[in-house]
């Protein structure tokens, strides 16, 4: 017997450990000689009310949708991916590749192209700790954090020593040829009359990310695989006795996990800065844990949770301009929320299930 | 490469292996109580703030190594609450800690100094001094020995001392006391620990607090010794590099001290080379900078001898089911 109906475990805990951090937050705010009501007054105007705000909002939330359904995929397998922030800096380098060195003719062409690549590209190199966990027992946590590490090694040799124009002092690769550059919601909405801020970074990869969001929900409640993957999640021994391959869960979930953190980069490599440039991902790989966990790691509420984050990017970005609050303020907002909705999970739950379950004894 | 230059890498070895190791054996008391911590990154980070915020503000070091050890201790009981109270997920709680000092030092960095995120620069009194060794500069002089002697051995400032010295420390407390025995044995079996009749609990939270004090002087050695101050990110991945030291020592103190020479060394030839030419083959500095944590997926790999955490590591104690 469920000791809390469904709709308190999916709605009601995040509502009330989003409200937890809210208020630390708040607290924050007003510890630092600034007044919390106006700076939610500015995030909102900021990043909601344009065009433009809208446009950085919804940039930053494409980022976070996908690297938000990498760590969830991994999630339903109980793995913890959080070597999302190499796999999209490799990600970035696969669509940097496919970018420079191939001339296409249209970029509806090179945005296939990217998208294979950048997959392939986060896949590999969440590959190699999948197979260590699963073959060598090696902690998947523990080689996705040094992959991280070695990722922006080898990023940073890349651009400095192969990648780099001659000439040329900036660590960044060359920029990527008019033909791939991806149409942003501006140039979307034009034609059908809609006017859409034209400095705004957000473009076409919102519409992959939505479907990958799509595609994610099909694959995991409506495929075997995805079967197999929440049943290994749920139990490995129940899994194993089922017939489910341990190795082939772990790896097929983490090539999986692996793609979709790698697909961020047609978003902010080819959508946004055109060339690849280092620390291109800007700690979206590690938000993705945020989003997962506060979405619950649903697609639906990963795409909830990303649009939430983008928000408050977005919103962070005005109030640093503006204000003397500076943009790591959202990183100490971003820390809350993992921490309420992650860690201190049973903080929240444990005294709601003891209300529902004396509720319920009331009834009877 | 002459004999003074190595002397001269030796020496900022011994400076860069310093918060290493102190982080290190803080993560091996945690991990070896079966709390894995993943977090030392944040710690270190906060510490290092506060040690140098309240070192410049009260020009005394001493106040500022206590306020870093008190702000990390804030932090290990965080995740003291998170991961034993509540009974919550160890990494997930360490991320957070690891984000929250990075948001924090700096908001209360602008907040107090308005410096862009850092603190004023340290001087005089606010900082650790360097220890010079009697007769340093007399003995100086003597070929070989002399060098080692007055270069290498002698003026490092006392947390150096400190921290070498807590290396044969941790081995006695670990392996010769009651405490060490009960510690290592709820890192391996809680239950049998709480059939006892010894409290699981407490001795998790004494040692998650034991591992907030070593990161406390970690932190504050980062800002007021081998840096005259703080700024933005200053642990730049230090608490990873200790973690992986910890695991390429596979739990053990002395190895660990080893572990984190070795890591040092790579950081030392890294800060002092570029790209080193072996004849011909050019070694880029990226190499030097992966090279900790290509060496520890080895090591976590099995193919030089397997890396095996405590048993119970990461997993929160339920007390009868």
């Amino acid at each position: 017997m469920d000791k809390m109906p469904k709709w308190a475990d999916v709605v009601l805990i995040p509502l009330i450990s989003l409200i937890l951090a809210a208020i630390l937050s708040a607290l924050v705010i007003l510890g630092i000689g600034e007044d919390p009501v106006a700076a939610v007054n500015m995030m909102v105007s900021g990043a909601l009310g344009s065009t433009y705000g809208w446009g950085y909002t919804l940039y930053y939330a494409t980022n976070f949708m996908f690297t938000g359904l990498a760590v969830a995929v991994a999630f339903h397998a109980r793995l913890f991916n959080i070597g999302g922030e190499g796999q999209a800096m490799l990600g970035g380098l696969g669509v940097a590749m496919i970018c420079l060195y191939i001339p296409w003719p249209h970029w509806t062409m090179a945005l296939l192209a990217a998208c294979a690549a950048s997959m392939l590209f986060g896949a590999v190199w969440a590959a190699i700790p999948a197979y260590l966990q699963a073959r060598r027992g090696s902690h998947i946590v523990i080689t996705t954090i040094m992959f991280n590490f070695i990722a922006a090694a080898l990023l940073n040799y890349m651009l400095v020593n192969v990648m780099r124009p001659d000439g040329s002092m900036d660590p960044a690769s060359e920029r990527f040829p008019a033909a791939v550059h991806l149409p942003t919601l501006h140039e979307l909405l034009a034609p059908i009359g809609i006017s859409f801020s034209k400095a705004a970074p957000a473009n076409v990869s919102l519409l992959v990310a939505v479907l990958a969001c799509v595609v994610v929900w099909a694959l995991i409640w409506r495929t075997r695989l995805g079967y197999e993957i929440r049943a290994y999640g749920h139990s490995e021994s129940g899994a194993l006795y089922a017939g489910i391959s341990p190795f082939k869960i772990t790896m097929v979930a983490m090539l999986i996990s692996g793609a979709l953190a790698g697909l961020m980069a047609t978003n902010n490599v080819m959508g946004e800065a055109e060339r690849l440039v280092l620390n291109s991902t800007e700690g979206a790989g590690f938000i993705g844990i945020a989003v997962a966990l506060m979405g619950r790691s649903h697609p639906f509420g990963v795409f909830l949770a990303a649009i939430l984050f983008g928000f408050l990017y977005q919103g962070g970005a005005e109030l640093a301009l503006w204000t003397n609050i500076p943009r790591e303020l959202i990183v100490v907002i971003q820390a809350l929320v993992i921490l309420f909705t992650g860690a201190l999970d049973n903080m929240v739950r444990m005294p709601l299930e003891k209300v529902f379950l004396a509720l319920r004894k009331g009834k009877a | 490469m002459d004999f003074l230059t190595i002397i001269q890498v030796l020496d900022s070895t011994i400076r860069l292996s310093t918060p290493l190791l102190l982080a290190c054996l803080a993560g091996l008391y945690s991990e070896r109580a079966g709390i894995f911590d993943i977090g030392l990154e944040g710690k270190m980070l906060m510490a290092a703030f506060f040690s140098a915020a309240v070192a410049a503000v009260s020009g005394s070091v001493l106040l500022g190594l206590l306020a870093g050890i008190a702000s990390s201790l804030v932090l290990a009981g965080l995740h003291g609450l998170a991961s034993i109270t509540f009974r919550g997920n160890q990494l997930i709680s360490g991320v957070a800690i690891n984000f929250l000092a990075a948001g924090m030092t700096v908001l209360v960095a602008q907040d107090w100094f308005k410096q862009g995120g850092r603190t004023p620069s340290l001087f005089g009194g606010a900082r650790f001094e360097p220890i010079d060794w009697p007769l340093a500069e007399t003995l100086s002089g003597i070929p070989v020995l002399g060098p080692i002697y007055a270069e290498l051995l002698s003026g490092h400032s006392v947390l150096v001392y400190l921290a070498f010295l807590a290396v044969p420390g941790t081995w006695w407390l670990l392996y010769r006391t009651r405490f060490g025995l009960r510690l290592r044995a709820v890192g391996e079996n809680p239950a049998a620990v709480d059939t006892a009749g010894v409290s699981v609990v407490g001795l998790r939270y004494a040692a998650v607090m034991i591992c907030g004090v070593l990161c406390g002087i970690a932190g504050a050695y980062l800002a007021t010794a081998l840096q005259a101050g703080f700024v933005k990110d200053m642990t730049a991945g230090r608490g990873f590099i200790a973690l992986a030291a910890l695991i390429f020592a596979k739990w053990r103190p002395l190895h660990a001290m080893w572990a984190c020479l070795l890591f040092g060394l790579l950081q030392a030839i890294a800060l002092r080379f570029q790209n080193i030419d072996l004849g011909g083959v050019v070694i880029p500095v990226q190499v030097m900078d992966a090279l900790p944590y290509i060496l520890t997926v080895v090591i976590l790999a099995g193919f030089v001898g397997k890396a095996i955490p405590p048993r119970a590591g990461g997993e929160p104690y339920v007390k009868e089911r």
